[in-house]
């Protein structure tokens, strides 16, 4: 950046004036009430429910209301023997880590290979149809979806088994949905389809923040396309492909509620069941609200540390992480 | 169009532009194909999978969906829902931002510090709802709209960077002419960060049209459904039914007949249904994001690199 003469003045401007403008008392009246009524909203419906936390170590029983959350005696972590006695827990937790892993492992390359690829389009209106198209099914619920894939993997009539069968690559229809061996399989797929476009927003700005003379230098040195892409782009875009990877290792616990529940149904059950559908179903359906709470406090518990260790290790091995 | 200097690198244009668009039909065929099938005629669907285009071409499903009076009431909570929340939200996201940008804020830290904690910690699903059954929200129209009216402090960081950018030689001029910051707030700021009010409102405006864990969690009764949540449950029962003549089908010819049978005949199905069910929900988000498309980038820029 230039320096000009008036970014220097500004910073002197601003404090002596700002100073001298925000002393009166209507002008901080005025702010306030900007800012209270969120305050406010933020005590009530964040603040609030830390409290129940509280559930997670006594015995709670859902009668006795909010009071019952202060007065209900302690229970000596019985709450967590009960999770982890639970038949439930074992499976539950290799499916939320294992959706989470292989669909990272997966989806992260394919997204940044994605954006690499309509990095290098000639067209600029190409580029920018195929943007919006490829955004589209990011609007889409997950009910929709979830669905719609639903109906495709339909074993009678669903188009690709359809496909399938009449490529000769299966004999006969697979129960895509009904069969716990491909849940993962399609879980992953369609989250990597649905948000394959929307990804690549991030990876693309940062594409297009890349000083221009990095290229032409390499441009200088021999570089052809390919060999820009390996040491000129990837590198510049490092500290987002680390964020990006940050964010999923902390996210390792944590499911998309809403896919996995329209994707869930009986059947699955033995490789869909993760800790959020298992919270949802031990709380609301079963009312047993400690145990609930002890699940979700333990995944809170858990994803801070794994912020935090992900955020170590990538300071520790590219010098770039997130705070 | 597809130049390049040398055939090597026309050869790389051309074969990226042909994957790209491979790509792209995947991402898309799924929402085509629910397009195409609820414009299909339903005992036609069942005799086979469409691919690119209707065989028997009909609106009869489209006008099933819209005729019916039950719709109407999910729509209506739907929509005001989505108006209503994103409306207030983004105003009043946008102003809570404005005073918190101001340098001579008092109590700045203070707010900071509650803004940063209210991202990072949560009760969770549990502790949240025995708070919103004791505000007596529990299965009213109002848990709807009261928890979603701040936007959330995230949109607070991604707003301050954006006011950041407009030069503080406009507020000083205004104070001196005497304008109260809600002058300042409305006739300065709002105008000048459209933009990123737009693409944020938008984000907003889906993640409620979409949404139907409010719903599930918070709701029992039928007239405060909406429409996501509506989609839902004719997924479940047809899901249900399908599994059955599934099971069917494989050992019981005549009742996998009759299951079929009773799945509707005709121009309208139960699948048919369900296909323009889910196109005609999505049409109001699909015309939306296009207009703010360009303001995207920068809006989940700032959120996603800037502290």
């Amino acid at each position: 950046m230039k320096t000009t003469p008036e970014s220097i003045r500004l910073p002197f401007v601003r404090k002596r004036k700002n100073h001298y403008l925000g002393r009166d008392w209507r002008t901080q009246m005025e702010l306030q009430l900007m800012i209270w009524p969120a305050i406010v909203l933020i005590s009530i419906f964040s603040f609030f429910p830390l409290f129940g936390l509280l559930m997670a170590f006594k015995n709670y029983d859902p009668m006795s209301g909010v009071k019952g959350i202060f007065t209900s005696e302690w229970n000596n972590f019985e709450n967590f023997t009960v999770v982890f006695q639970s038949f439930q827990f074992w499976p539950m937790l290799k499916n939320t880590v294992g959706i989470n892993l292989f669909g990272s492992l997966i989806g992260l390359p394919i997204t940044l290979l994605f954006a690499l690829m309509l990095n290098e389009l000639t067209s600029r209106k190409f580029k920018s149809f195929l943007q919006t198209i490829t955004y589209l099914p990011h609007f889409l619920s997950w009910v929709i979806y979830g669905g719609l894939f639903i109906t495709l993997l339909n074993p009678q009539g669903g188009i690709v088994n359809e496909l399938l069968v009449q490529l000769h690559l299966i004999d006969k229809p697979i129960l895509f949905l009904g069969d716990p061996d491909y849940f993962w399989g399609v879980a992953i797929g369609t989250a990597i389809l649905k948000d394959l476009g929307w990804g690549a927003i991030l990876y693309l700005a940062a594409i297009a923040g890349i000083d221009q003379s990095l290229y032409e230098a390499a441009a200088i040195d021999g570089a052809g396309r390919f060999r820009k892409m390996l040491y000129v782009t990837i590198p510049c875009i490092k500290p987002t492909i680390m964020i990006l990877i940050i964010f999923a290792i902390s996210g390792m616990l944590n499911n998309n509620f809403t896919q996995i529940y329209v994707l869930q149904n009986t059947l699955n059950m033995p490789a869909s069941q993760v800790i959020d559908t298992y919270l949802y179903q031990t709380g609301l359906l079963q009312f047993q609200f400690a145990t609930a709470t002890a699940i979700g406090l333990l995944k809170s518990v858990l994803a801070l540390l794994l912020l935090l260790g992900g955020n170590y290790a990538s300071k520790k091995l590219t010098q770039s992480g997130l705070f | 169009m597809v130049g390049g200097k040398s055939p090597g690198e026309r050869v790389f244009n051309i074969s990226n532009a042909v994957i790209m668009i491979l790509l792209m039909c995947a991402t898309i065929y799924p929402f085509w194909y629910s397009v195409i099938g609820s414009l299909n005629g339903g005992a036609d669907l069942m005799r086979g999978p469409l691919f690119l285009w209707p065989r028997e071409f009909t609106w009869a499903s489209w006008r099933a969906v819209l005729a019916d009076p039950g719709l109407l009431q999910t729509a209506w909570i739907t929509v005001s829902r989505t108006v209503i929340v994103t409306v207030v939200s983004i105003l009043y996201t946008a102003m809570f931002a404005y005073a918190f940008s101001r340098p001579y804020l008092k109590g700045k830290k203070i707010y900071m510090m509650i803004g940063f904690i209210s991202m990072y910690f949560s009760g969770g699903l549990i502790p949240s709802f025995i708070l919103i059954n004791w505000l007596g929200l529990y299965d009213s129209y109002w848990v709807y709209i009261i928890p979603s009216l701040f936007g959330g402090f995230w949109n607070v960081i991604i707003l301050n960077a954006n006011y950041k950018a407009i030069s503080d030689s406009l507020f000083e001029s205004a104070k001196l002419d005497g304008a109260s910051e809600f002058v300042i707030f409305f006739r300065i700021v709002l105008p000048l960060s459209k933009p990123v009010l737009a693409a944020l409102s938008v984000f907003t405006a889906v993640g409620v049209w979409n949404d139907f864990g409010t719903t599930l969690y918070f709701t029992q009764s039928t007239d405060l459904q909406t429409l996501q949540y509506l989609i839902l449950k004719l997924l479940q029962t047809s899901n249900a039914s399908e599994q059955l003549q599934n099971a069917a089908a494989n050992s019981n010819l005549a009742v996998a007949e009759l299951l079929n049978k009773a799945k509707g005949e005709g121009l309208v199905t139960a699948k048919t249904i369900e296909l323009a069910a889910m196109v005609i929900t999505s049409i109001p988000m699909i015309i939306l994001y296009p207009f703010a498309q360009r303001y995207f980038t920068k809006g989940v820029m700032l959120g996603s690199l800037k502290e």
